[in-house]
């Protein structure tokens, strides 16, 4: 999948999650989603930075745009070194918090992104990918 | 400290959300409001959220918990303006936002508060509350 732009955008606080919503925005716009695409694009994002700054300790986000042939994509990898996630089935439930959250962020991100990658080692750190095509 | 203005209108407090919040910002305009309630005694909140992008999980929760603890300070909350792009996104998130009033916008959600207080013979000149709310 030929890349077009990668940038690396740090989550180490709270004011960090703004800006990786703010640069998704602008990156869903550029390749032409509809409101409602760059609606549930932006919010799965934001789900995934919060998870990473809270429970991950922070980490980064590579965000990628992609042009293929007519097809255009947004791409957005969350890393992060924390403590990682022991049963992902668990984590991946509606409902389940181990913060003081509703546990809607990881299933709910994964039902408004097209595709949603998930890995994680205890003890190592979580990876999680979304990505959606125009 | 950055924040979030709080006007005040007779019995109601309206907030206007203009900005892309991170979450200090939401949980000082949570607690805020929630002191506002109990020092003034208002009867109604309007939050109007017609210029934010997006509410994700953390947001919905704040405007949750607003409208929680100012059920039990005996005031009544409504969210208005949520755009339909942010409605649809909170459904498939998951969020239902139980318990939250919601109107089209900031004239329909004052009659929605005023209607729960039963005052039908609202005084005419506060009837013109649909001039944009300055924050
Ligand atoms: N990056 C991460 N590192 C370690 N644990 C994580 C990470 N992301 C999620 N988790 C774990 O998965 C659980 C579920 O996450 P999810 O985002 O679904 O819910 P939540 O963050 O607890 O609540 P909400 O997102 O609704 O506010 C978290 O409570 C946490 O235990
Ligand atoms: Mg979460």
């Amino acid at each position: 999948m030929p890349l077009s732009k990668r940038d690396l955008l740090p989550i180490r606080a709270e004011t960090d999650i703004v800006m990786v919503r703010q640069a998704v925005r602008k990156a869903c716009i550029e390749q032409g989603f509809s409101l409602v695409e760059q609606t549930k694009f932006v919010t799965a994002a934001s789900e995934i930075a919060r998870n990473t700054l809270e429970y991950g300790g922070g980490g980064e986000a590579a965000l990628e745009t992609h042009i293929e042939g007519v097809r255009k994509g947004v791409r957005i990898v969350f890393t992060d070194q924390g403590p990682g996630i022991a049963d992902l089935e668990q984590a991946m439930r509606d409902g389940f918090t181990t913060g003081g959250g509703m546990g809607h962020g990881l299933g709910g991100a994964k039902r408004l992104v097209e595709h949603f990658e998930i890995t994680s080692t205890p003890g190592v750190g979580t990876t999680v990918a979304i990505a959606r095509w125009k | 400290m950055e924040r979030i203005p709080i006007l005040q209108m007779g019995q109601f407090l309206i907030v206007t959300i203009q900005v892309d919040m991170h979450d200090r910002l939401a949980l000082t305009l949570q607690d805020d409001l929630t002191s506002r309630i109990s020092a003034t005694n208002a009867k109604g909140v309007l939050i109007d959220i017609s210029a934010l992008e997006i509410v994700d999980s953390f947001i919905g929760r704040m405007l949750a918990n607003i409208s929680g603890m100012a059920r039990i300070l005996d005031a009544q909350t409504v969210v208005t303006g949520m755009q339909p792009a942010v409605a649809i996104t909170l459904v498939e998130l998951g969020l239902s936002l139980p318990g939250i009033k919601t109107a089209l916008n900031v004239e329909r959600g004052m009659q929605l508060l005023r209607a729960a207080l039963g005052d039908r013979q609202a005084d005419p000149e506060q009837d013109d509350v649909d001039a944009p709310v300055e924050a």
